[in-house]
């Protein structure tokens, strides 16, 4: 199939301040045709597609978009030459419904049968699901992308740039819109996925470009790319792409939670007798599709929900102290017996980090009752963030920038760093990697690692089966607030993983059907990943 | 049964001014302003609609007088003068039987200057706001409480003036204005009960019904509305659908305050039929229109009738002991009656906040000021 050029980036620069985003960047997108952009965290993927949308303008290089010379000054003047970005924070108006939103900021009349109809043709043609009198609010992660990208589609857009957009999710989810991505390529639409999922790339673009510290690194066909060279380009060295998981000999009982339950803002109910135990030296992970009461669990625990009637959570003490009952203590006082959590929400900075507030003063979030009496201590929460900005490798202008102004990796570095920081004896984490580049989540995943060493008994709630298959020593399967099974994870596989993520639903049969088409991926990536291990080693 | 109807004509006197001060504020609030200079507003509206009237009415008579003068120099009666050329356009006969107020300047035309002049006043107040929240990003809420200070400080220092112009404490007065702002409608209004009710105010009573129901219709039919609700609800959103998030925002809140000044027009010119007092009821009145917003949800068909209900429960300390003979408020209790719009609207509040309905919160980025390259 003979592939026209949509966009022709040539020498493209954009500095911001003191950062060089983008240096001298030359990229083409072809119609018909899915372009992977590749890249770490901050290397200027998302900055490069802005400029495309008119949200910044580049300091040098230009822009041909079908051949002519383009000057993009705003998303109005990007949309009129065809080019839709579907952003990471969606841009939505809650209060709306999908069709209001649609027709947001355009001149045609308020019709809305006739809006409502081509919404639909638009919906059949590549197979979205959506219903246009829905308001946002009621709508899940996944319906407000797919309202995004219908909203691009019904002005009139035919070059697409997606970022990120599987970070939130389900691998169903995320398998149904490559689905309408395809459909979309066979459209003659062309379509940009900015990503750092190496297994996405492979998977669903056809060609990957790959951007490394603002600069452009070169483009490969996904057919002769792997796992590892796509890595190389990416990071500019070899790296290990392994998950160590150590073995801890001496175990002993931290937390026994017993008939679990609990009940959601909504009422309803969110856990179901939910019981299992962890123990020092031990990661167990928490699978199960989101919105499964994962959240749930973890508040339960750290004492923010409260439990209902019947259940039990008791915490064993390290040094033989007496076991005692966490059930009606205050989060304060559970946090003080040295039980941490971190969780890392779909917006990373809801819930644990005060956006406005420098690292230093986020540190002293959690220790500003010491001191004395009256007037806080500061000398050791900024002792303790210049440590995490060192260790963790941080990047950030200074401890009191507000941290909503690093970037997604950072941020996350900050909050798991302060956790770990407090020495817990049971840290609780929660889609630590969420949104990480590959470099980062190594960092992570050996972090966790290192706590486990140490005699931590650490909760860790993933999404990526594969690394909490390589990562963890038990996984308990949460499906819809129960748990459906507690594996131990060397001798699992990920079919059975997903098996027991949809355990008790009508639509098993289906479901599993995606898992077999997943099995032949995920069997070659296994012995992928096995080899690199040799060679590394 | 007569108080029972001057009760009801009281409560929608009342309603009408704080009628307009919501509808301004929420025309305002859809664009995520949250303007606290309500008060200060209509205060701007009232005084700039009683100067201009008083002008107008003072340049009017002086020259009547001028022009009388002149004639009867010439030899004729005073009571045989008429205006002639364009000079006819600008006055009125007067009913009253005295010979030199026979004549006097027109009330049509007074209410077109009062109408002018008080929403353009009010209408600079909320381009002051705009430039300093909008342009400058300042804090709306500190700015529209400063603007409520500034507003009742210019108007009180303004209409002292106006009364030592004219002569003292009570003498300020533009009657004839006054007189046709307040004019019912002919027929109906003296038909029985409902006439009295129902049809027996100034235009401004209906325009302010008229006036609600549009706003209605543009907030929520329109593509327009629907862009400005954006912009109040998310205004990041509106930005990359290609809207222009200043333009909105400036032209919602000068032309709601505008509209909120409209309320001060009404209240000098109608509710005390054209003069000045310097008792702060103007500001009480801004507040009360202010906890209407949130009592009508953002919703100026609601505060129709919320207004009203505002309005009679106003005037309960006044009309229970009429309504009532058994009841007698002594100064003190009446004060409780006082408080029950107030504590109306906290109800409200309470209510709507348990339903957790998303539509019936306020704009989702009120209050706040935006900046495109914020994070």
């Amino acid at each position: 199939m003979e592939q026209s050029i949509a966009v022709q980036m040539q020498h493209i620069s954009k500095r911001f301040g003191a950062v060089q985003a983008n240096h001298q960047v030359t990229l083409e997108i072809k119609r018909g045709e899915i372009l992977s952009l590749l890249g770490e965290n901050g290397s200027g993927k998302t900055t490069l597609m802005n400029m495309l949308a008119g949200i910044y303008y580049p300091d040098s290089g230009e822009i041909y978009v079908n051949g002519q010379k383009a000057s993009i000054r705003s998303p109005k003047d990007a949309l009129a030459l065809g080019i839709g970005m579907i952003h990471q924070h969606y841009k939505l108006v809650d209060v709306f419904t999908a069709a209001e939103n649609i027709v947001l900021g355009l001149k045609e009349s308020l019709n809305k049968r006739q809006i409502i109809e081509k919404i639909q043709s638009i919906c059949e043609k590549y197979g979205f699901q959506i219903d246009p009198n829905q308001k946002v609010y009621n709508m899940s992660v996944s319906e407000k992308q797919t309202l995004e990208i219908v909203k691009v589609l019904y002005r009139g857009a035919d070059i697409l740039i997606l970022d990120e957009p599987t970070a939130v999710l389900t691998p169903q989810e995320a398998e149904r819109l490559f689905t309408v991505i395809r459909n979309m390529r066979d459209d003659r639409k062309a379509v940009v996925i900015i990503t750092h999922k190496l297994q996405e790339v492979l998977s669903v673009s056809d060609r990957v470009a790959i951007l490394r510290k603002g600069e452009y690194v070169g483009t490969v066909k996904t057919k002769e790319a792997t796992e590892l060279s796509l890595t190389e380009m990416m990071v500019g060295k070899k790296v290990a792409l392994d998950i160590t998981r150590t073995q801890v000999k001496q175990k002993q009982l931290r937390l026994q939670v017993e008939n679990l339950s609990c009940y959601n803002q909504e009422g309803i109910k969110a856990l179901d007798n939910v019981s299992f135990d962890i123990y020092s030296g031990e990661i167990l992970g928490v699978a199960g599709i989101s919105g499964c009461g994962q959240k749930e669990l973890l508040e339960t625990v750290a004492g923010l929900t409260p439990p209902a009637e019947g259940s039990t959570i008791t915490y064993y003490p390290p040094r033989e102290q007496p076991p005692k009952s966490l059930i009606g203590l205050s989060p304060k006082k559970i946090r003080q017996n040295g039980i941490a959590l971190s969780f890392v929400p779909e917006d990373r900075l809801g819930m644990g980090l005060v956006g406005s507030m420098g690292m230093s003063d986020n540190m002293m979030l959690k220790n500003y009752g010491q001191g004395r009496p009256f007037f806080t201590s500061s000398k050791a929460p900024k002792a303790l963030a210049e440590k995490i900005r060192d260790e963790l490798e941080v990047v950030t202008p200074g401890i009191s920038t507000p941290v909503r102004r690093l970037s997604g990796g950072n941020v996350q570095k900050v909050l798991v760093g302060r956790e770990i920081a407090a020495e817990p004896t049971v840290l609780m984490t929660a889609y630590a990697v969420r949104g990480l580049d590959i470099h980062t989540s190594y960092t992570i995943y050996h972090l966790l690692d290192e706590q486990k060493k140490k005699g931590v008994a650490v909760l860790y709630v993933g999404e990526d089966l594969d690394v909490l298959l390589a990562l963890c020593d038990r996984i308990m399967v949460l499906c819809a607030g129960q748990v459906t099974g507690i594996v131990d994870a060397k001798s699992t596989t990920k079919e059975e993983l997903g098996l027991l993520m949809t355990g008790q639903r009508n639509d098993t049969q289906e479901l599993s059907d995606t898992c077999e088409q997943d099995k032949g991926n995920h069997l070659q990536q296994q012995t992928q990943q096995d080899e690199q291990k040799g060679e590394v080693e | 049964m007569d108080s029972i109807i001057a009760w009801l004509q009281a409560a929608i006197a009342f309603g009408t001014v704080i009628l307009f001060g919501c509808m301004g504020e929420i025309l305002t609030e859809r664009s995520g302003n949250l303007n606290l200079g309500v008060p200060g507003l209509m205060y701007f509206g009232g005084i700039a609609s009683l100067t201009g009237v008083f002008l107008y009415q003072n340049a009017v008579q002086a020259a009547i007088q001028a022009q009388i003068e002149a004639f009867t120099a010439t030899g004729g009666a005073a009571q045989d003068w008429r205006p002639t050329g364009m000079f006819s356009l600008l006055v009125q006969q007067n009913a009253s039987a005295s010979a030199t107020q026979y004549w006097d300047a027109n009330g049509v035309l007074g209410i077109v200057i009062a109408l002018v002049c008080g929403f353009s006043a009010a209408a600079l107040g909320g381009l002051l706001y705009s430039f300093i929240t909008i342009t400058l990003r300042a804090n709306q809420n500190v700015t529209g409480l400063t603007l409520t200070i500034f507003g009742t400080g210019v108007a009180n220092f303004f209409g002292g003036s106006l009364v030592k112009l004219s002569g003292g404490v009570g003498q300020i007065s533009v009657a004839t204005t006054s007189q046709a702002f307040r004019t019912g409608l002919p027929w109906l209004s003296s038909q029985g009960v409902i006439g009295k009710v129902l049809f027996s105010y100034g235009f401004l009573v209906y325009a302010a019904v008229i006036l609600a129901i549009l706003l209605h219709l543009f907030l929520f039919k329109t593509r327009k509305g629907l862009n400005l609700r954006a912009v109040g609800e998310n205004p990041a959103t509106a930005d990359a659908a290609g809207l222009s998030i200043t333009k909105h925002k400036y032209l919602a809140t000068c032309l709601g305050a505008g509209i909120t000044g409209l309320g001060g027009v009404y209240y000098v010119m109608d509710y005390i039929k054209g003069t000045w007092a310097n008792d702060g009821t103007i500001e009480k009145l801004g507040w009360l229109a202010v906890a209407l917003v949130i009592f009508a949800t953002w919703k100026s068909v609601h505060a129709i009738w919320g207004a009203y209900v505002f309005g009679f429960l106003y005037w309960a300390y006044y009309y229970v002991p009429k309504v009532f003979p058994f009841i007698q408020l002594s100064r003190k209790s009446s004060e409780l009656f006082n408080m029950l719009p107030y504590a109306v609207t906290i109800l409200v509040l309470i209510v709507v906040s348990l339903r957790r309905k998303k539509e019936n919160q306020g704009p989702g980025s009120l209050g706040l000021p935006y900046f495109r390259e914020e994070r």
